[in-house]
């Protein structure tokens, strides 16, 4: 290892000139001498902070509260609705998520109605939602001129903002109608094979609700699709290109396929939303907790069967079998959630970080 | 003369890779010191490592004792440190949110100084030691730190140490980033100020080390591989690895 | 089959989705011109003045309006907000700034599960914390609810918006020996002020318009209330109660609350976006 440094730096030498180190005189600092000692150092810093780490200290601890905040509000969560339908589930066991019967009066709670309701609404809505929704995102993405990209994406952004009670009053006063005049009777004349569509059209039932959480569902998978294919790197979009792809292919081979996990896992985070979502539907899906083949029938949600009855129910058997329902609701949305952030994230991964790379 | 910094077998590492080896060194207080070598030869982790900042990397850990006026730094507050040992970083980073005159009195208005009588005098003789007094003092508290140019921005940033009075000032490529004419600025800089202060400087640019520093230690994968009078270096060193560099036969 | 023939279905197909996919896309965004035009025009032709100034009259007598539900939203979202922006803030710093290992993780998932928890649900478990434990509805309780919302939108917008503060910046405040508190406090928080501004406004929106939790929680009131301990109005509650009811003109003036609440809730989104957004970091990056 190379010469040992302390031989040279005991030179006595402190104008050691270097190459260079003569092309400056040093009057130039010399008026600051004095006026930096205007400025002692014991002056700058005052003794209390130099007890900086123990503030330090205290600060992390803090944050650290705050983030520990977030985990126990959703252990708070769980243990409240455990809690709070310990009677319901003790009761009637596994029998109150396979029974059909939901008499309050005689004390007879299965919850099948609810997700059967729950289901049936969530899966129109993804029929109707994902083609326009996926649509919207390609069409912005790669396909529309550069000067309409930003007004469809901020349209497609307000819709998500318009609060649920409102799209519920929509839906009675207009929806509803529309349904009921025009369209209930196109489907049962093309469609009355299938069984769906047979019974009285009362417009509020299965269908609206399932064509009104279409629409409240749209912006979530259009962005998050929008996320996903602008993930896709540029490069697969010029391979196909270069191959002879036309637009459309290029999008097919390159985009979509590339894609295809994490649109699916944006179709599965509407699918939650669709779920859960409450007010709209109980707005207009007809609150009877029936099972019923037709989607002109009224159903019921879970979400909804809360809204209506928590606030009037008056026994401890009749309050814990909605927190019950609660519960059930809460574990599927949940379930859910984790599939759709776990599809995301396989596609947006590969990303640079934007974090602390700077 | 005396000795500024004393660095005995400090190593550093990045998770499990070991990026120095043990160095040893004296930097001689009130001159500047340079340090070279090829990329990733260690220079930069090893002057992160004279005031802590090296730490600051989660993946990251240092050993070894490093002595700053007899203090040893890693027996001490990180936060002690750093006021005493100043940094120039390789691109210039002022506060964006801030003005000019809050840019250079932050670092003693955050360590709890709150005279405005002081702060004046600070702000104005910290930009007159960086040389930039002249050309912002009218803008003080009107422009951004980040409106200036890049040379400005710079003579911001080691303003800005100043401020706090540092012993040492480690200048991590604060050139790199920079045009001719504002290097030349920055070089002149630093005759001034290590008349008062020890200075450490990190480069790329052996010219530049040749031109501002009386002493030069030459990196490489790690280690120090030599370190001695800038003369002595740049036109007989005694080891063929620092001669080959020097000569270009390396990166 | 003929070269031309192919390259020509080739190109028809190209067209086909290309159509296909606009008039998707026109059909999304008539949706919402629907929705908004309707909402307008049957909301403008319902307000007036005593909408604003004016509590609800009873049942079949005209006029009347809905300032008690507003000035009830107001005082549920202050609530909320005090509790909520706080924590979801300091969450989101702590992500930022230490969140680099297996607990900041577990906090970041848990936060985005929270966010996908049914505002119904979040309805319950405020009913079960804080009217079960004080035996009556309560602003207080509603606000609980929303709060409980709003933490993880926070935490999330506060995170991202640090993590685009420049490494450079942390390292120039820590080079300058000011401790890792102030540093974050005064230095990195400042620079990221703006963003911050903005996720806490948006989240603010988002909950502004929540009627599922408040349902068994502030539970609604036809009448003025100034207590936090009280039953009190909401805006979507009022709108959720007159737009089941029978009466026409507790339609009309359901139409008017929505029109007003949307403008509340787009205007504070879109506000926040011209404002803020587009200065944020300005002259950081």
């Amino acid at each position: 290892m190379g010469a040992a440094p302390e031989k040279h730096l005991s030179l006595q030498d402190p104008q050691a000139p270097g190459l260079g180190g003569g092309r400056r005189s040093r009057q130039t600092m010399d008026t600051s001498e004095s006026k930096l000692s205007l400025v002692t150092k014991a002056e700058k810093v005052p003794a209390w902070h130099r007890s900086g780490l123990n503030l330090d200290f205290g600060f992390h601890g803090l944050l650290l509260a705050a983030a520990l905040a977030v985990l126990g509000i959703v252990a708070l969560i769980v243990a409240e609705l455990i809690v709070r339908s310990t009677l319901a589930w003790q009761k009637f066991g596994l029998h109150f998520l396979a029974g059909s019967e939901w008499d309050p009066v005689s004390g007879m709670f299965g919850a099948l109605p609810f997700i059967y309701g729950t289901l049936v609404s969530s899966v129109i809505a993804l029929v109707i939602a994902v083609p326009l929704a996926v649509s919207v995102a390609v069409f912005v993405t790669e396909m529309c001129p550069k000067l309409l990209r930003k007004p469809i994406a901020y349209a497609t952004e307000l819709l998500a903002a318009i609060p649920s009670v409102i799209y519920g009053l929509w839906a009675i006063f207009v929806l509803v109608p529309i349904l009921r005049v025009y369209v209930d009777a196109w489907l049962r004349r093309y469609f009355a094979w299938t069984g769906l569509f047979s019974g009285p059209a009362y417009g509020v039932g299965m269908l609206a609700a399932g064509t009104v959480l279409a629409i409240m569902i749209i912006p979530i998978i259009s962005s998050i699709t929008r996320e996903v294919l602008a993930a896709v790197p540029q490069h697969q979009r010029e391979a196909a290109l270069a191959l002879g792809a036309t637009r459309w292919e290029m999008i097919r081979v390159a985009v979509l396929r590339n894609a295809r996990a994490g649109i699916t896992g944006a179709v599965i985070l509407g699918l939650g939303r669709a779920l859960g979502e409450t007010m709209a539907v109980t707005m207009v899906i007809g609150n009877r907790p029936e099972i019923a083949r037709s989607l002109f029938a009224p159903g019921y949600t879970m979400a909804s069967v809360i809204a209506n009855e928590f606030a009037e129910a008056a026994d401890d058997l009749y309050l814990s079998a909605l927190m019950e329902v609660g519960l059930a609701l809460f574990l599927v949305t949940i379930v859910v959630n984790i599939l759709a952030r776990l599809m995301i994230w396989t596609v947006t991964r590969g990303l640079p970080v934007r974090a602390h790379a700077q | 003369m005396s000795t500024a910094v004393e660095v005995r077998n400090l190593k550093a590492w990045f998770g499990p890779t070991e990026a120095l080896h043990g160095i040893d060194m004296s930097i001689a207080s009130t001159h500047a010191t340079a340090v070279i070598g090829p990329s990733g030869c260690g220079k930069s982790t090893f002057i992160r490592c004279l005031n802590r900042m090296h730490e600051t990397n989660p993946e990251a850990r240092a050993e070894g004792e490093v002595k700053i006026g007899g203090m040893d730094i890693y027996g001490v507050p990180a936060v002690d440190v750093r006021r005493r040992v100043g940094m120039v970083f390789q691109k210039a980073n002022p506060f964006p949110t801030m003005s000019i005159y809050d840019n250079v009195a932050a670092g003693l208005k955050l360590n709890g100084m709150r005279d405005r009588r002081v702060l004046d005098e600070v702000v104005e003789h910290s930009l007159q030691q960086a040389a930039l007094w002249e050309e912002v003092k009218d803008v003080l508290k009107k422009k951004s730190g980040a409106s200036l140019s890049g040379g400005q921005q710079q003579r911001l940033c080691i303003a800005r140490s100043l401020a706090v009075d540092p012993e040492v000032l480690l200048m991590d490529e604060p050139a790199s980033a920079l045009d001719p004419i504002s290097t030349a600025k920055i070089e002149d800089l630093i005759f001034e100020l290590k008349q008062k202060l020890t200075i450490v400087i990190v480069t790329h640019n052996m010219q530049q080390a040749s031109r501002v520093a009386e002493f030069t230690g030459f990196f490489l994968m790690g280690s120090l591989v030599e370190f001695d009078r800038t003369e002595k270096i740049f036109t007989n060193p005694s080891d063929k690895r620092t001669e080959d560099y020097i000569t270009g036969r390396f990166g | 089959m003929p070269n031309k023939y192919r390259k020509l279905r080739r190109q028809l197909m190209d067209y086909f989705f290309t159509g296909l996919a606009g008039s998707l896309s026109v059909v999304v965004v008539g949706a919402l011109v629907a929705i908004f035009a309707y909402l307008v025009i049957r909301g403008a032709g319902a307000l007036n003045f005593s909408f604003f100034t004016e509590p609800p009259r009873p049942v079949g007598e005209a006029g009347g309006g809905m300032a008690n539900g507003i000035l009830g939203s107001l005082m549920i979202l202050a609530i909320a907000s005090v509790f909520g922006v706080p924590v979801g803030i300091a969450a989101g710093v702590y992500l930022a700034e230490f969140g680099r290992h297996r607990l900041a993780k577990l906090v970041r998932f848990t936060a985005d599960v929270l966010n996908g928890v049914p505002s119904i649900v979040i309805g319950l478990v405020a009913y079960g914390l804080v009217v079960i434990e004080q035996r009556h509805f309560s602003a207080f309780a509603g606000g609980v609810g929303l709060a409980i919302m709003m933490i993880p939108t926070v935490t999330r917008s506060t995170e991202e918006m640090l993590l685009l503060v420049p490494q450079a910046v942390r390292e120039a405040a820590l080079g300058l020996g000011i401790p890792q508190w102030r540093t974050t406090v005064s230095i990195i928080l400042a620079t990221a002020r703006s963003g911050i501004i903005t996720g806490v406004m948006l989240a603010f929106a988002r909950v502004a318009g929540e009627t599922a939790p408040l349902l068994f929680t502030a539970f609604g009131n036809q009448f003025w209330s100034f207590s936090p301990g009280q039953p009190i109005a909401a805006l979507p509650l009022q709108i959720f109660t007159y737009a089941i009811s029978p009466f026409d003109e507790w339609h009309r003036q359901a139409w008017a609350g929505a029109l007003v609440l949307v403008i509340l809730i787009v205007g504070t989104t879109t506000a926040v976006r011209f404002l803020f957004l587009r200065s944020t970091l300005g002259g950081a990056r």
